[in-house]
């Protein structure tokens, strides 16, 4: 027996082309949200440029501390230090996801209503917009990564196969990321007050995914955890891919981890979704 | 605008703040969730402080005592800044946008005056007592004679430092009668003020020069933590009193000239 929903989703997609259904709908979405991006480039422009003071804070903080160390710290040089965090304002960039904040206004103001008559697992929507908007933003990234390298002077020299991996670590990191988020947002389900359990987690991310510093510079026990949660393979992983030198081994194993955290990731939306839907009563859509 | 009471501006604040006051009074759990959130800001804030001094004794010329007072005013100032100068100017910016600044603009008073206390979050005046909290333990642990000269050219430098960024924020918002969404504006201000958690000083020379004049962060945070560490000169403070006191006025000229573009509801 067939739900409903599953019928609704045959007739939108057929299933014969259930996959060019798929890339239609994810291509649509992408144009529309460049298209709506483009128009406000001075709006995106004083976002980047907020996004940016933190890294640089990080990295003038840092450098400073090496060069009074004799020139390194943890392993790091200044240089070492500006590449790392010049490619973090691309990897930042790439990390944004639908912010669990969001979550909250769509349920009150019963905006998702209208997601759930339309045939499509909301995810889909956010997932596609965003990086529909990414891809604005990316082209948008380079004249500012190049007054950054002028400023910073950066020691960068990556092979080949870490910009291949790179390319592709970065949406990972964009998906591994997305999903954790997901679920805690659905808490605006249960309760309004979400804001301190949000201000854990960023708080956590912060500190154990290499957004803060390297890792490497973080206390051993810190390190440690770290490496059981997911936090490190959507910041780290994906900047130290490009300028890290890793092994092939650390290198396509991140690709896996990152594979393993979105898996996991998708399971959790799924059953948090099915019991959060059911708390769902709108007022209007 | 018959009425010329110099004293007229404080009585207004006064009034909205303690409408404002009852109004929040209203949802007490949220005191506790603001408490929890300015914590976790705290401490992630040490931790960062420890992570620095874990690799060296010095950052700069400045002691880790020294920077917790660098921290505490950070911390305090981000309070004022959020309990009265932010709210009022989203405030206003939606007020330009949807043109509800009629409201503003028909009433007999200052409508500078009236746009910049509408509004205030007590809450997020929790930030300040963490703030004062974390100022008095770095003093205590610069074993330094404070005297009340001290305290004085602290508070002075302070209040100059607040009125500085409130005449940056109504600056910037003020373009929303040019430009209509500037709500970015927000996350570029919050992004850019967390420099003040470090002595402009650690800055290269022409972001040092952005921090100081283009988003007056040294004079809100590093001058009043230099006078709290001793660092505070004469030609600094003559510099904050003058910066701050062209920047009021030339605000308020900004202002009415902004006013000239807006063409009010529904237009």
């Amino acid at each position: 027996m067939t739900s409903q929903a599953e019928l609704d989703r045959d007739r939108f997609i057929p299933r014969a082309g259930r996959i060019r259904g798929w890339v239609d709908l994810y291509v649509t979405m992408f144009r529309i949200a460049i298209l709506n991006n483009v128009q406000y480039r001075v709006a995106n422009y004083f976002y980047m440029i907020g996004m940016i003071a933190e890294p640089v804070i990080y990295l003038v903080v840092w450098s400073t501390i090496a060069r009074e160390q004799g020139g390194q710290v943890g392993g790091f040089t200044p240089g070492q230090f500006a590449a790392y965090y010049i490619v973090w304002t691309l990897v930042r960039q790439m990390n944004i996801i639908f912010t669990p904040y969001g979550w909250e206004e769509r349920i009150r103001q019963g905006e998702l209503s209208a997601m759930l008559l339309q045939p499509l697992f909301p995810i889909h929507r956010d997932i596609a917009l965003l990086a529909g908007w990414k891809l604005v933003t990316i082209v948008m990234w380079l004249p500012i990564a190049a007054v950054l390298t002028l400023l910073f002077s950066p020691e960068l020299n990556v092979r080949p196969i870490d910009i291949a991996v790179f390319a592709v670590a970065i949406w990972g990191a964009y998906l591994v990321r997305t999903m954790p988020y997901w679920i805690l947002g659905m808490a605006s389900f249960w309760t309004t007050r979400v804001g301190p359990i949000f201000q854990l987690m960023f708080t956590a991310e912060l500190l154990l995914s290499g957004r803060l510093v390297p890792l490497s510079l973080m206390p051993e026990w810190a390190q440690r955890l770290a490496d059981v949660l997911p936090f490190k393979w959507t910041f780290g992983y994906p900047i130290e891919a490009l300028i890290g030198h890793l092994p092939d081994a650390e290198l396509f194993g991140g690709l896996a981890m990152q594979l393993l955290w979105i898996v996991i990731g998708v399971i959790g939306v799924r059953i948090v979704w099915r019991f959060a839907i059911r708390r769902y009563s709108a007022v209007s859509g | 605008m018959a009425d010329r009471d110099p004293l007229r501006p404080f009585m207004l604040a006064g009034t909205f703040f303690r409408i404002g006051a009852l109004n929040e009074l209203q949802y007490r759990a949220n005191f506790a969730v603001q408490l929890f959130q300015s914590a976790i800001a705290a401490g992630t804030g040490l931790a960062v402080l420890a992570l620095v001094f874990g690799q060296t004794t010095n950052l700069n010329g400045w002691t880790q005592s020294e920077l917790l007072a660098v921290m505490g005013v950070h911390i305090f100032m981000g309070g004022v800044i959020a309990t009265i100068i932010q709210p009022n100017m989203i405030r206003l910016m939606e007020d330009i946008r949807q043109g509800t600044l009629d409201f503003v603009l028909t009433k007999p008073e200052d409508a500078q005056v009236l746009v910049s206390v509408r509004e205030i979050r007590i809450w997020q005046a929790v930030d300040c007592i963490v703030g004062a909290i974390v100022i008095v333990v770095a003093v205590v642990q610069l074993k330094v004679s404070f005297g009340l000269g001290q305290a004085l050219a602290f508070g002075l430098t302070f209040v100059l430092g607040g009125l500085t960024i409130y005449c940056f924020w109504l600056i910037l918002t003020v373009g929303a009668f040019w430009v209509v969404r500037i709500d970015q504006i927000v996350e570029l201000f919050e992004g850019v003020y967390q420099s003040g958690r470090w002595p402009v000083t650690i800055y290269p020379g022409w972001l040092r020069v952005s921090l100081t004049f283009l988003v007056p962060i040294a004079f809100a945070v590093t001058v009043p933590a230099e006078a709290l560490t001793s660092r505070l000169t004469v030609d600094t403070l003559a510099l904050a009193t003058g910066f701050a006191i062209a920047l009021l006025v030339f605000t308020r000229w900004w202002w009415r000239f902004g006013l000239t573009r807006y063409s009010g509801a529904s237009a």
